[in-house]
């Protein structure tokens, strides 16, 4: 990193700022419209305020709404009590702008759609988001080991198949997974002779097939991609370190879990918070494996609520804070992690 | 993994077994969590979209209650799926429509060299700027696309209330960004710069540019080198291997653009912004086309792979030179 001239510094300064702002302005526009009063989101502006309209008539002062000026130029108003009749005065007309911040959009955005609450989807997707990573970490930890350490026939034939998969678009999986998950109830009722497969679940959706927790959740927990990085860091760890456990009589099990998986927090960490981040917003899959809205994740609820209420954009907007406020807080606490961990996942993939 | 220590335990090669069963055992006993789940949901399907997508059926199966035996509505139709694509306007516009997206891909990884080049000099607030340039990735998904449709309001939108306060039209009368064939393309290639400028690609050409050999700037700078010939003889072949990484995992990326489309326009004005995953989910969705799908998925695959190769190529030859 050289030391710049100060004039080059001022630059640099300056164009920074500027593209830090267009970034970040979308956001307060959103927050700002999240917590306007719902007659107000089309004033513009980023305070949320109440504008208001009085004349005085006969000594008299009223609420008005001003429709247009006259050409002899008295002004044609609405009164809004009373009969809210039209009538013509000579004005004027004085307009007061009063802040009005509308927290209590919020809780209307919550429970506005009423077969599934914010707090159903979210919940939805941590059960999701947490098994999913789980899954992945304990698989993928398990598999790496075996390719990086143990020597076994047939392992690099496997592991040269890991990797020609890693490249194939998740899209490319989804059909045949979709088509063997909707099979699966019947498949198996008929293997085992039974209705119990295709029973209801208590939480809501089906046991098993398509339109279940399992569907959003057993095809993610499995990732070439995780073995592949997590075996790349396990080579690093020097050997003397396993040996000496296995001297101290640990087992294979064990060496992973008291000497190779402590030295590897990092990398662990790294897949733990992109998995974690990859199936809180994964879209695509739930769309179409779900039916059931008891089952749904938080975005295919911001899905419905946007056809629902896309006019109401104070509860739109607030339904959007919702929806980005669980990521972008974790990135703000620990968003020294976060970068840490895009570079290792980049180097060591 | 609790469950696995008997087996483990019994399989241990210091025990009585042979070794070389041992030590395939106990391979196999680590990894058939993971391959069964990937035999299941990685390694067949692929196998399987070969099969789906020279199918045709609903796809349904359950019991015969005479015969007993397992039946699913499927029947082959050998190429069919594709012989219709070849007439399939709708899918050559989505094809068209996505590689046009992809034009997002270079002009963002610019803009993100740019910032970083911006960001590695030793300037107060370094932090700050990356947190705040870093927000629109770590936002990226329904709801931020939710929020970028309201922004490209004709009437209301922050878009038109910007361009209307520099003065380039009176308020309400700006363009319908989203709404218009000819500009809904350019406005989600915008934000699709706007999101991935801060981002991953970002940082990733923060961490390459820190790794550079200050002692060849020094070099570079007693012969007389300016900073465009530090830039260009320096900086970018060294940067070239993050390159290469960034354009792979991004043009992959960039061909499933998906969500973006069905928040925003729906594939619309007349599919002007359709996409070939729109298209596939509509044909899983809407049409009831499974096969069909299959078959789409396919020439992804396809585009997929001969990018890969492409690129993979491209680099080869650069570091040959």
């Amino acid at each position: 990193m050289q030391e710049p001239s100060q004039r080059r510094k001022v630059f640099t300064l300056i164009a920074l700022s500027a593209i830090a702002f267009t970034t970040v302005l979308p956001f307060i526009w959103t927050l700002a419209l999240s917590l306007k009063p719902a007659d107000q989101v089309m004033s513009g502006g980023l305070v949320p305020t109440q504008v208001t309209q009085s004349v005085e008539i006969e000594g008299q002062t009223h609420a008005v709404r001003l429709l247009r000026q006259l050409p002899d130029g008295r002004y044609r108003v609405k009164l809004l009590e009373g009969e809210r009749e039209i009538v013509d005065v000579p004005g004027p007309v004085t307009k007061t702008e009063r802040l009005d911040v509308r927290f209590d959009n919020y809780p209307k955005a919550w429970n506005a759609y009423p077969f599934l609450s914010f707090g159903r989807a979210y919940l939805n997707s941590l059960i999701v988001a947490i098994l999913v990573t789980l899954g992945q970490v304990i698989t993928c930890a398990l598999a790496a080991y075996a390719f990086a350490r143990l020597k076994f026939w047939g392992r690099d034939v496997l592991f040269f198949c890991y990797l020609a998969t890693m490249m194939v678009p998740g899209a490319v999986t989804m059909i045949p997974t979709f088509v063997l998950l909707k099979n699966m109830p019947d498949v198996l009722n008929w293997v085992f002779a039974t209705e119990f497969f295709s029973r209801e679940f208590i939480g809501g959706g089906r046991l098993l097939g398509t339109d279940s927790y399992f569907a959003l959740i057993a095809p993610r927990c499995f990732s070439a991609y995780g073995t592949f990085m997590l075996r790349q860091f396990f080579l690093s760890i020097p050997k003397e370190l396993e040996e000496a456990a296995v001297l101290d009589g640990c087992g294979p099990l064990g060496v992973l879990r008291h000497v190779v998986l402590p030295l590897s927090k990092p990398a662990i960490a790294t897949l733990g918070v992109f998995t974690f981040m990859w199936a809180w917003g994964d879209f695509f899959w739930p769309l179409v494996v779900t039916r059931s809205d008891s089952i749904k994740t938080l975005p295919l609820l911001l899905q419905t609520f946007q056809g629902q209420y896309g006019a109401q954009w104070n509860l739109l907007m607030a339904a959007s804070v919702m929806g980005l406020l669980p990521m972008v807080g974790a990135f703000l606490l620990a968003q020294r992690h976060f970068i840490e961990g895009i570079k290792m996942g980049a180097v060591k993939g | 993994m609790a469950a696995l220590a008997p087996i483990v335990a019994k399989l241990n090669p210091k025990g009585s077994r042979s070794r070389q069963l041992g030590d395939f055992g106990l391979g196999m006993a680590f990894l058939a969590p993971n391959f069964i789940g990937f035999l299941l949901f990685t390694l067949i399907p692929v196998l399987a979209i070969f099969v789906v997508a020279f199918t045709t059926g609903s796809y349904a199966s359950g019991v015969d209650p005479v015969t007993g035996s397992f039946w699913i509505d499927a029947r082959f139709c050998g190429l069919d799926h594709f012989r219709t694509m070849l007439s399939d306007g709708h899918f050559w516009q989505s094809l068209g429509n996505t590689f046009v997206f992809l034009l997002a891909v270079p002009f963002s990884m610019a803009a993100s060299l740019g910032l970083a080049l911006l960001l590695n000099q030793k300037i107060p607030g370094r932090v700050v700027y990356r947190t705040l340039l870093f927000l629109p990735t770590i936002a990226a998904g329904l709801a931020l696309y939710m929020i970028w449709r309201q922004i490209y309001n004709q009437e209301f939108g922050l878009f038109n209330q910007i361009l209307s306060a520099l003065g380039l039209f009176e308020a309400g009368a700006g363009p319908d960004w989203l709404g218009n064939g000819a500009l809904a393309k350019p406005a989600l290639l915008l934000m699709l710069v706007w999101i991935g400028m801060g981002g991953t690609n970002m940082i990733l050409y923060l961490a390459a540019l820190q790794d550079v050999d200050p002692t060849l700037y020094e070099a570079a700078s007693l012969d007389g080198a300016g900073s465009w010939d530090c830039f260009r003889y320096i900086t970018w072949p060294s940067l070239r291997p993050t390159t290469f990484f960034i354009l792979t995992t991004n043009l992959i990326g960039g061909i499933q653009i998906f969500d973006q489309i069905l928040i925003m326009t729906g594939g619309g004005p007349d599919g002007s912004t359709s996409t070939i995953l729109y298209y596939l989910y509509l044909n899983i969705y809407k049409y009831d086309r499974l096969g069909y799908a299959a078959a789409l998925s396919v020439v992804l695959f396809a585009i997929v792979l001969a990018m890969t190769l492409v690129n993979w190529r491209l680099n080869k030859s650069a570091r040959e030179a």
